[in-house]
């Protein structure tokens, strides 16, 4: 019954969205207040009834009603109860069904607190907000209902998938959909704005907030899928340049481009139209991540649901919002004339600089995931575009970037005078240069790069630093670091963001320059050396687990006599689902990991096993989740705040003068 | 969740990735032919190299790899031995040569077309004229009211 009802709700969520694309758009363009007043309750209706839909769906997980079709195929009594939750996404209806979930709550905090936005602009934005729902459910409903139910229904499901039952893949997707569909607020916003005809300052300031919202989101998600490689599959790959991956990075990096153009927008009224087209191409990135997940035309190690209808099907959807967005584009653009006038030595020109750099690797992204397609299709030639190229041609762009970034940042708006600017940040220069020397002295004989990409890292960490120092502005030590707290949150926010990119530079360069990596057959028993630690096979053994066997090793790391770490990887099999797993064991460190890895039995005794060192390694996920709080804490500016509620009418203050 | 699925490829057999009985005995021969296994693909996996696929196909490859190395040749005859058996679709990283340069150079292309549109636009903004002011007619005189005008 409740899973009937929940069908029901999602039908009706289907119709209430088509009445939201239409009404409010209608009401807007004619100007009746009363169509445009339709968008509000609208909104908050489809998303009260999808989200009663999803929990719909949950209740027959949790609940294993194994007569809906999607239970079975994704569920099992055994499975323990957090992941029969999270087993409602971990498949392509449930994870749609959440998609539009997102998309409807999205919309709904746009109605709720876009009440500061003219009231044409609002209904446009939650009109073209419905008609993305519109398509998206018609999606669901129509080639991949969640409700479907099966004539007889099994005993007990089919799903027992040992790797599906993994904390950091279990919300790694949630998150990554609020960043994909949370930027479907900025396309909405810039299509209401094309319709308008209209951009300033204050509409600069209304798109941010999405957008840096759906941008940290994103980033969480990212890091959550690499963390999760790293430590899952057996070798401490964090990045892969997979499709699949590419898909979720490519929105990220033109959202980042937004989110710094829209900068420029709001304070300086200008790169208004170069703005729009990132907000429509943001969201773009998104349907076409959708695609390439979703249709498996590019064929990825990630494939999710392989088919050629559900791909077509997205294609369109991809194909009608990007095709009528972008004609409205090259109609309007025109009309978005910038009002700044600035020097190109500025903020702006390095903010335009910034722009530059990172739309061109989201390019080198685009067309090394396209090129095998490309290829094929035009000249019947199989090919692959694997990490070698992503890493040649992708790399000195963001090299580029953190080379100029502390630059830009502390230049002033206008115009300015580089050597007058950039004085504060000498002492950054001067650090970050002597960590790169430190570095390449300590590793003699080795490549350059390393140390050139860590003193890269630790110039962004430096610069960021530098940056808020100076803003505390002169005097006494003292005072400075008491004004240094009074900051606006945003400044805080950009330096923390910035510093989190150094971090995770620093990780990236030192873990793919100076791993170690040991691979040997061990006697139980046998001690041998890596990189300064003495590792020992003490023994391996048979383990039953609750429903696996393992073969699990103890392994000793010891460094100078004294143990540093005693690990269990293991090898499981899973008889249920029939799979054999790997489970590393990592010594966690802030400087290093330990990695180890037990393999096959060898042929004449021993075991096969791995050790990896692995320095910095966890600097990568960190300084993701650094960047990520950088973003919150420029949410939660007072600025974005005043913005938000602006439109509530101010009580009187105080008594008139006369 | 997605990644999972990745492993479904790798579960075709519980072993993974280079084992210690294929390594060759000299560390110097070894690092190369490892090198090699990052740029060669398992044309059995997805968009996996040989390197990092457990696949027997790719236990094969990493095999064939350091028997080459082994008999003297060089990282360009390994490649070019696997290009001829099975096409440029074995090479992780794409060759430099015909309409792959369209690849290799789209972004060095965007960069500079790119670099050419900010820089006639940062002259035109840095000589336009302050604008701004552009007010409707409706908006002055709600402003000239405010302003008690």
């Amino acid at each position: 019954m409740i899973v009937e009802l929940g069908h029901f709700a999602l039908i009706l969520a289907f119709v209430v969205a088509i009445a939201q694309s239409v009404v409010p758009m209608v009401g807007a363009s004619r100007g009746w207040r009363g169509w445009m007043a339709v968008a509000e309750p609208a909104a908050s209706a489809q998303v009260l009834l999808l989200a009663f839909s999803f929990a719909a769906l949950t209740y027959a997980f949790v609940t294993s009603d194994f007569s809906l079709r999607l239970v079975t195929l994704n569920s099992h009594t055994d499975k323990p109860m957090l992941y029969k939750v999270t087993g409602v996404w971990g498949n392509h209806e449930g994870s749609m069904l959440l998609w539009c979930l997102i998309l409807a709550l999205f919309g709904a905090l746009g109605a709720w607190f876009g009440g500061g936005l003219p009231e044409r602009l609002r209904a446009r934005v939650l009109a073209v907000q419905g008609s993305i729902g519109v398509a998206f459910l018609a999606f669901l409903i129509f080639t991949s209902n969640p409700f479907l139910r099966l004539e007889v229904p099994p005993f007990n499901g089919q799903d027992l998938n040992p790797l599906l039952q993994d904390p950091g893949l279990a919300f790694h997707p949630p998150f990554l959909y609020i960043g994909y569909v949370g930027l479907s607020m900025a396309f909405s916003f810039a299509v209401a704005a094309l319709i308008e005809g209209r951009v300033d300052a204050a509409w600069g300031r209304w798109v941010r907030p999405w957008t840096l919202l759906a941008w940290l989101n994103l980033t969480i998600g990212i890091a959550l899928g690499s963390w999760w490689a790293y430590y899952e599959l057996g070798w401490g790959g964090f990045w892969f340049w997979d499709p699949v991956e590419n898909a979720s990075f490519m929105p990220w990096l033109i959202a980042a481009a937004l989110l710094h153009s829209a900068i420029v927008v709001e304070k300086r009224e200008a790169l208004k139209a170069w703005t729009i087209l990132l907000a429509i191409l943001a969201f773009g990135f998104s349907l076409i991540g959708a695609f390439i997940v979703r249709s498996g035309v590019l064929t990825s190690v990630h494939a999710f649901a392989n088919d050629p209808e559900r791909g077509v099907y997205l294609l369109a959807i991809t194909g009608v919002f990007m095709g009528s967005a972008l004609v409205l584009f090259a109609l309007r653009s025109g009309a978005m004339e910038a009002t700044g006038v600035f020097q190109p030595v500025s903020r702006e020109g390095a903010l335009v600089a910034n722009n530059i750099l990172l739309a061109v690797s989201c390019f080198v992204v685009f067309v090394g995931t396209m090129w095998p397609l490309i290829a094929e299709m035009l000249w019947g030639q199989k090919l692959s575009v694997g990490p070698p190229f992503f890493n040649a041609a992708f790399t000195p762009f963001f090299i580029a970037l953190a080379a100029i970034l502390p630059f830009g940042a502390i230049l002033p708006w206008k115009r300015a005078k580089l050597a007058r600017a950039v004085r504060p940040l000498w002492g950054a220069l001067v650090l970050a240069a002597a960590v790169g020397a430190l570095i390449y002295a300590l590793t003699s004989g080795r490549s350059a790069f390393a140390p050139i990409a860590i003193a890269l890292g630790a110039w962004l960490v430096f610069g960021a630093a530098a940056e808020l120092w100076t803003r505390a502005g002169r005097g006494e030590f003292a005072s400075k670091l008491r004004r240094l707290g009074s900051l606006p949150r945003a400044d805080w926010g950009k330096a923390v963001a910035h510093a989190g990119m150094g971090i995770t530079f620093i990780g990236v360069a030192a873990l793919v320059a100076y791993q170690v990596e040991d691979i040997r057959v061990a006697r139980e028993g046998e001690t041998y050396e890596v990189a300064g630690y003495d590792v020992t096979l003490v023994g391996v053994e048979r383990v039953e687990g609750p429903n696996y066997i393992s073969t699990m090793a103890e392994i000793t790391l010891d460094r100078d006599g004294t143990e540093v770490a005693r690990l269990f990887p293991e090898k499981r099999v899973y008889p249920v689902a029939g799979m054999p797993t790997t489970e590393a064991a990592i010594e966690n460190g802030v400087f290093r990991d330990l990695y180890v890895v037990i393999g096959d039995p060898q042929q004449g005794g021993g075991w096969a096993v791995r050790t990896f060192i692995k320095p910095y390694a966890n600097w990568i996920w960190a300084g993701c989740i650094i960047m990520a709080l950088g973003g919150v804490l420029s949410l939660t500016d007072r600025r974005v705040r005043v913005a938000g509620s602006a439109r509530k009418p101010r009580a009187p203050s105080g008594v008139p003068a006369e | 969740m997605i990644r999972a699925l990745l492993l479904v490829c790798l579960l075709a057999s519980p072993a993974f990735a280079v084992e210690p009985d294929e390594m060759l005995a000299d560390p110097a021969l070894e690092a190369r032919a490892n090198a090699l296994d990052d740029v060669i693909r398992c044309v059995q996996c997805r968009s996996e190299a040989i390197g990092s696929s457990n696949a027997d196909w790719a236990r094969d490859a990493r095999l064939v790899v350091r028997e080459l190395i082994a008999d003297g040749a060089s990282d360009e005859e390994v490649l070019a031995f696997f290009v001829e058996r099975y096409g440029e679709v074995v090479l992780m990283r794409p060759t430099t040569t015909g309409a792959n340069l369209v690849l290799w150079l789209a972004a060095p292309a965007m960069l500079l077309g790119a670099g050419i549109v900010a820089l006639v636009y940062l002259r035109r903004r840095s000589t336009a004229e302050p604008g701004g002011a552009a007010l409707t007619p409706e908006e002055q005189a709600r402003v000239d009211e405010l302003l008690g005008r």
